[in-house]
């Protein structure tokens, strides 16, 4: 008898045992169980079919674009439910999957997010769905991160956040400081910013703020989780590319010309309002976002593209944060959230109505492209168009960048170390390493195979 | 006075009522029953799930194994853990005998009944505890805040620095702090009510034989709030230990202060939601659950050894 086998039966027996009474009428449903390929002819019966699917997202005023999705199908209704932003949306998200009860059929997902959900065989390969010329509707890189490394599609993207310079015109030209173009440049006006007035710092280093410093690492080529596939890992944070940019980011940190304030919370918003940065190195739904958390500062704000490492090269950016809508693995109604997914982020209308009301960056090259789009002037950075500087940086990130399939652990591993290196002013570069020890501990520990650099 | 009139009577009528145990034995368990559906639902196969489920471990890659008590044993060597629970236990020891003998010192003022506007002094202190935890953070985030806090502005018009309360320093006192605020209203209301309790007639007793009020206060109220008093302490061993939601809260602002072991629940809540390793989340909150049994256990019994010595 194999005691491993027998054990593990036993443990779904008993689990079995004790949910079934309380998930009254829930179907737990073997995740795999899913069709590998689906005829034109099921799509549109299955649309035709009365079907309520749920959708789970935070996006505010997204009832529009689910009104108009339920006025091209009339028989598919969509229960919509704001189960949180972030974490906390997240960590239901997996209650309810290990619950094998209540998860939604389609749900929003930040990229980051999407190899986490994949390697627990939470999300439907959408490839037997997917509408004709459904990956030239999207920026390269957008896509590649919305599918798997065998191909599979994980999700269909539905904003992005190229990384670009926001800054405090005001503050520049009252100092005589000219906006970076290299991150030398960038560090020199650090100092002589903070040297003029010890109050301000030409920006902030929010050290639990994982997504920044991975952008950080993208930009300068870094990929730390390239080549891991299934329970393969690899882990490179030792190559050239991350040490320089945790020795860039830790010096700065180390002689104080940039503040480490935790970022998102009440301090950081009147810190804004009150100019204590003169920058916010921030991708493109940032300059939304800004409008209504220092507002006071209208006016006085620019947008620059990113510093970059060599002045010569070609530009290169990244991306922070955006996110896309999956299809859950647990579902019943594939066709329907399947359809619903690519709907709501491919229709016409409905893209314009995420870029011009929720004001969520696009990631479809037909609207990146558009004059409507990009012409428009925001007062609140002096009538610049800011949507068309983006539009260009957008075609500058590179499409090679790879999640780790824990990545709420690694941001959590890199608050502990990078993050706490920022704000003790101690070597951030050292930090590097313990961060990936704390990741290769975590791994292993989890059953990966970790090869290193 | 009621309770024990009650009490009274019924001893009076247990003879008369013998004769009947089986029938009323049975529609007992009849009002009891839908407690105890919703206690065994929501506790009690929850905690057997939780105990069955420490003993396994599940992975990202490899799926589920039997492990016995492997989870365990790692707990027991785990630094991050025990730093967490003896930085809960210092703690306790800080912040629970200030905030007891203030709320002692509160029911005693107001029980003497000298106090004016009583009833608005009472619902006073007590409304901290009303107010949702989540408030509570924003409100104390704000006062402590390094930049744009009162404190820190207070300081800066002087010319001196306000210490850093969200450091690594001061961060276990700041949040003492805010519990001290949240919960000594709350114990004061328990200790106000036992006072009431006491029979007037023992209040008469001691003013025939000359005592005044510190003397009232020392040798009757205090000793009849005793009981009183091991509720809040159990309550505040209880809370102290199972410390949360005010670190989970400044957590935001001080990120790198409050690591994610800073208290075993934070711990365990963030191997089960961040990491992941639910089993082993399962095995940290049940060391945390008997080390506060263990706790409270040893602390009833040193304190009855030594009223009855």
């Amino acid at each position: 008898m194999n005691p491993r086998l027998s054990r593990r039966a036993a443990a779904k027996g008993f689990a079995a045992a004790v949910a079934a009474p309380l998930a009254l009428g829930a179907c737990a449903r073997d995740k795999t169980d899913h069709p590998t390929s689906v005829t034109q002819a099921q799509i549109d019966e299955a649309m035709r079919t009365p079907t309520e699917i749920t959708f789970w997202t935070w996006v505010p005023g997204i009832e529009k674009e689910i009104a108009l999705f339920e006025e091209a199908y009339p028989a598919i209704k969509v229960n919509l439910v704001n189960a949180g932003q972030g974490a906390s949306h997240y960590s239901k998200l997996r209650t309810a999957l290990r619950a094998v009860n209540g998860a939604p059929d389609v749900a929003q997902m930040e990229f980051q997010m999407i190899q986490s959900f994949a390697i627990t065989e939470d999300l439907l390969d959408l490839r037997p769905y997917a509408m004709e010329g459904l990956e030239e509707k999207f920026v390269d890189f957008a896509w590649s991160q919305a599918t798997g490394t065998g191909g599979e599609i994980w999700a269909i993207p539905q904003d992005t956040g190229p990384m670009g310079m926001l800054y405090r015109n005001d503050i520049f030209e009252a100092h005589g400081i000219e906006v970076p173009a290299t991150w030398d440049d960038f560090a020199a006006a650090a100092e002589v910013l903070h040297g003029a007035d010890p109050e301000v710092y030409l920006t902030n280093l929010a050290p639990s703020q994982g997504a920044f410093f991975a952008a950080m690492l993208w930009q300068a080529g870094a990929d730390p989780f390239a080549g891991s596939d299934g329970a393969d890992l690899r882990v490179d944070l030792e190559s050239e590319a991350a040490v320089k940019v945790a020795s860039y980011w830790g010096d700065l940190a180390e002689r104080g010309l940039v503040s480490t304030d935790a970022d998102f919370n009440d301090q950081w918003y009147q810190a804004l309002n009150r100019g204590k940065y003169a920058t916010w190195v921030a991708p493109a739904w940032a300059p939304t976002f800004l409008t209504t958390a220092a507002a006071s500062t209208s006016g006085k704000w620019r947008v620059a593209p990113l510093p970059q490492w060599e002045a010569d090269a070609p530009p290169v950016s990244s991306n922070w944060g955006g996110s896309t809508s999956v299809v859950l693995s647990t579902t019943e109604k594939e066709i329907p959230a399947a359809v619903f997914a690519q709907f709501i982020n491919t229709d016409r209308e409905c893209i314009e109505t995420m870029a011009f009301e929720q004001s969520l960056y696009p990631p479809t090259r037909e609207l990146l492209e558009d004059p409507e789009f990009t012409g428009d002037q925001l007062e609140f950075y002096g009538g610049q168009e800011v949507n068309a500087l983006f539009a260009e940086i957008s075609d500058t990130v590179s499409p090679d960048f790879q999640w780790a399939p824990f990545q709420d652990q690694v941001y959590a591993d890199f608050t502990a170390t990078v993050g706490t290196a920022f704000t003790e002013r101690t070597d951030a570069v050292a930090a590097l390493g313990a961060w990936r020890d704390r990741i290769v501990e975590y791994a292993e520990y989890q059953g990966f195979e970790v090869t290193g650099s | 006075m009621t309770a024990t009139a009650t009490a009274r009577k019924a001893r009076a009528e247990a003879p008369a009522r013998r004769g009947r145990t089986n029938r009323s034995g049975r529609a007992g368990y009849l009002f009891v029953a839908p407690f105890m559906i919703v206690f065994a639902a929501m506790f009690l196969v929850p905690l057997i799930y939780a105990a069955y489920f420490s003993f396994f471990r599940e992975q990202l890659v490899g799926g589920t194994v039997f492990v016995g008590f492997e989870n365990y044993t790692r707990a027991f060597g785990d630094a991050e853990l025990w730093t967490g629970i003896g930085r809960v236990g210092l703690f306790f020891l800080l912040q629970v005998p200030v905030m007891l003998v203030v709320a002692l010192f509160l029911a005693l003022a107001l029980d003497t009944g000298m106090v004016r506007l009583s009833r608005f002094a009472r619902l006073s202190i007590f409304v901290p505890y009303a107010v949702p935890g989540v408030i509570a953070a924003l409100m104390w985030g704000y006062l402590y805040g390094p930049d744009f806090g009162p404190f820190a502005q207070l300081a800066e018009k002087i010319g001196a620095s306000a210490p850093d309360f969200l450091g690594a320093d001061l961060m276990l006192g700041s949040l003492a702090n805010i519990v001290f605020w949240e919960f000594t209203g709350y114990n004061m209301v328990i200790l106000f009510a036992a006072l009431r309790a006491v029979p007037g007639e023992l209040y008469e007793a001691a003013a025939v034989d000359g005592a005044g009020p510190w003397r009232t206060a020392w040798s009757i109220k205090i000793p009849a709030l005793r009981g009183a008093l091991m509720v809040c302490l159990i309550f505040s061993i209880i809370g102290s230990f199972q410390l949360f939601n005010e670190p989970n809260l400044l957590q935001g602002l001080a990120p790198t202060v409050i690591d994610r072991a800073y208290t075993p629940n934070l711990y365990a809540y963030n191997l089960a939601f961040v990491g992941q390793e639910y089993n082993y989340a399962a095995a940290v909150s049940f060391i945390l659950g008997m080390v506060i049994l263990v706790g409270s256990y040893v602390f009833m019994f040193l304190t009855n050894r030594r009223s009855r010595s």
